[in-house]
């Protein structure tokens, strides 16, 4: 951080300031010509914390594309249906057991094995053929996406969470002040913090896990340079696989954090496939900061867009994108 | 005794050149011209408006991405949302049922206008996407044709959102009703035809060859002197062209123009088409249409018959897709390479035997 300091003064100014200005807002009782201005602070502070668990939504789905992209420059087109996969079979799970936590588990095993498979049957045999994994994996999903709406029909569905988890809980923000003086604190949903918090652990713990212990060191130096890393005796293969099998089963765990926030449907396959590229192409290929920074963005400029800009929320995300491809087309953390 | 050789006149030599290159014309290309030009005093209108029409359409769409892809080796999935924007544009300025937003312009400044407007939209896309390479340009192209997508959903000023515009019909020239069977057979056959062979043309043009040189090896190409993004860009506009006339003949066709048309699954379809035609040469793509319509036409009846439900259609057309590009990443077309080389391969030796003379 201090080298960026050091290397990128002004920028480092904006940014300073601009975290500034965020915190005086979320902090700060607004003066009323604030609130003339941009609308109440409790609009401001839900489409914030909004944006902000979307944005650990994305992050989910878009970390287990970004590493096995990394690692295997595997191009998986697919992995939107992984995350519906994951949705479908926590809900089901959840619904016949009756315990919400079940579904993590099950559903990140279930979609872990297909992750396996997929990349045993498929991958493997066309190491390297971009235009052929990425044809092969958009076959996939059409497929996937018609047999899981003729399994699990065309309804949606909603994970319920349990009872402990469900309904808001106030905060200490304070959101505006009553004549008579009193102080009007933010309530938000439990599940949502609680699901947020989960996902900034899973990406300490991948963080860590890839910084720290002795196969992510031999993940980073397969991102690096495969061919070197398999000359120097690891089984490639099998770090392959279990790579594979992370990304996926953390697509399935996504599938019941959406199936909770907002719902399991046909459809969302491309939704979150498109979430995640955005994802990926705004954080930089292959990097897990990246993909952190990138759905943060992404997150908050849907949330802020369809509050502020309801027409062009959308556009806004893609707007963004292009913004980033044109003047850094690595991406925000990429390496060229 | 006169050692005087005969030339022949200026008007004989034009005669010969028009021979040897009808002569040049391989005789498949002559039975498949007769049969299409014959087919409709055989054919229902059904066939020849829905199946014909919708294939020579889709096709060119398809040609679009094949000239990308195969002369140029970008796999854009823009193509369908270029294609859209070039019948939106011609609702827009042309005439349709949402008189509060068509201008009602007329044919020839619009047609030309949804053209124009295509070409710098898609040389835009193109800037944007020749940025990156290989897998990328693919990601990015969905991305983009998603925003194009959501943007004329969510757009009511313009693009009338969810609704689109309805009744957008060809004008009346020469007093033909251009949406009549066969005059929309004929017209759509003219354009996929001449789609056809200016993509064959530009492929053996300079620029076309710089641009297979750029595919194959962008570096030496630019140590050449080439201008590597000019030529990547500029095949972007070349095949915005076919993408929009193909757009503008969709919309004429269905005679509406909505969100739906443009969606993420239409941009897929026509990777698929494209595909599955095979992106060597681009006949590709009209086969790869042909098969697409048909199936798209008859699946339900067939899956309904063999006693399956008819919804499962997109189960068809994906695990075809599927099978095709694991075994054959060239498509048909690679399959019938294939055979044709398995076929002129002496089983002795397995070596090609020498081609007599046909």
């Amino acid at each position: 951080m201090r080298l960026f300091a050091q290397r990128h003064p002004v920028w480092a100014g904006i940014i300073a300031v601009l975290i500034a200005i965020l915190l005086w807002l979320i902090f700060a009782i607004w003066p009323d010509g604030l609130k003339d201005a941009i609308g109440r602070k409790k609009v401001f502070l839900n489409a914030l914390f909004n944006g902000i668990t979307l944005g650990g939504l994305y992050f989910l789905v878009a970390s287990g594309f970004t590493l096995i992209f990394g690692l295997m420059r595997n191009v998986n087109l697919a992995h939107g249906s992984l995350y519906l996969l994951g949705g479908y079979v926590g809900f089901h799970t959840a619904d016949i057991t009756g315990y919400w936590l079940l579904a993590f588990p099950v559903a990140f095993l279930v979609v872990a094995v297909f992750g396996v498979l997929l990349q045993i049957l498929v991958f493997r045999r066309m190491e390297g053929e971009d235009l052929r994994q990425t044809l092969v994996t958009i076959g996939i999903s059409i497929v996937m996406a018609d047999l899981m709406l003729w399994g699990f029909g065309g309804d949606f569905f909603n994970i319920s969470p349990p009872p402990w988890l469900s309904g808001p809980i106030e905060t200490f923000l304070v959101t505006a002040q009553k004549s008579n003086g009193d102080l009007v604190y933010l309530k938000y949903p439990m599940v949502r913090i609680v699901i947020f918090v989960a996902a900034v652990v899973v990406g300490v713990v991948m963080w860590l896990a890839l910084n720290r212990t002795r196969i992510g060191m031999m993940i980073r130096a397969g991102v690096d340079d495969r061919d070197m890393l398999s000359a120097t005796g690891a089984r490639i293969q099998i770090v392959f696989i279990g790579v594979f099998a992370f990304g996926a089963g953390l697509a399935g765990i996504a599938g019941v954090v959406g199936g909770t926030f907002q719902s399991v449907a046909p459809g969302e396959d491309i939704r979150f496939l498109l979430a995640s590229l955005v994802v990926v192409i705004v954080g930089g290929m292959g990097s897990i900061p990246g993909a952190a920074l990138g759905a943060l963005l992404i997150g908050l400029a849907e949330q802020f867009g369809s509050v502020y800009f309801p027409t062009y929320a959308v556009v806004l995300t893609f707007l963004i994108m292009v913004v980033v491809l044109a003047f850094r087309p690595q991406g925000l953390m990429g390496t060229e | 005794m006169s050692d005087h050789v005969e030339t022949p006149t200026p008007a004989e030599r034009n005669h010969l050149r028009l021979g040897s290159w009808i002569d040049r014309v391989p005789p498949g290309y002559w039975v498949l011209g007769v049969i299409l030009l014959v087919i409709p005093a055989f054919v229902s209108d059904f066939v020849m408006f829905q199946i014909m029409g919708w294939t020579f359409i889709l096709g060119l769409i398809a040609l679009s991405l094949m000239f990308l892809g195969g002369y140029g080796g970008m796999v854009s999935l823009a193509q369908m949302a270029f294609a859209g924007f070039a019948g939106y544009m011609v609702a827009i300025f042309g005439n349709s049922a949402i008189t509060t937003i068509s201008q009602d312009w007329p044919w020839w400044i619009v047609i030309p206008l949804a053209l124009l407007l295509t070409v710098l939209f898609a040389t835009a896309v193109g800037w944007l996407a020749v940025r990156t390479e290989g897998i990328y340009t693919i990601m990015i192209t969905l991305a983009i044709a998603a925003a194009f997508f959501y943007f004329t959903r969510q757009n009511y000023d313009l693009f009338n959102g969810f609704q689109g515009f309805n009744s957008v019909l060809p004008p009346h020239i020469f007093g033909v009703d251009w949406r009549g069977p066969e005059a929309f057979y004929y017209l759509t056959l003219f354009w996929a035809v001449l789609g056809y062979c200016a993509v064959l043309y530009v492929s053996r043009a300079p620029f076309g060859l710089a641009l297979q040189g750029v595919r194959d090896n962008p570096r030496r190409m630019a140590a050449l002197g080439y201008n590597v993004t000019a030529h990547r860009v500029a095949a972007y506009s070349f095949a915005a062209i076919i993408a929009g006339i193909g757009g503008i003949l969709l919309t004429w066709q269905s005679s509406q123009i909505s969100p739906g048309t443009v969606g993420i699954n239409a941009a897929i379809d026509i990777l698929v088409i494209a595909v599955v035609g095979g992106l060597r040469h681009p006949i590709g793509p009209f086969i790869g249409a042909f098969i697409y319509v048909l199936l798209k036409t008859f699946a339900t009846d067939v899956l309904v018959a063999l006693g399956l439900s008819g919804d499962r259609f997109q189960l068809v057309i994906g695990l075809g897709f599927l099978i095709i590009v694991f075994f054959s990443p060239d498509g048909i077309l690679g399959l019938w390479e294939k055979l044709r080389s398995s076929q002129n391969r002496d089983p002795l030796t397995g070596q090609d035997r020498p081609r007599g003379p046909l």
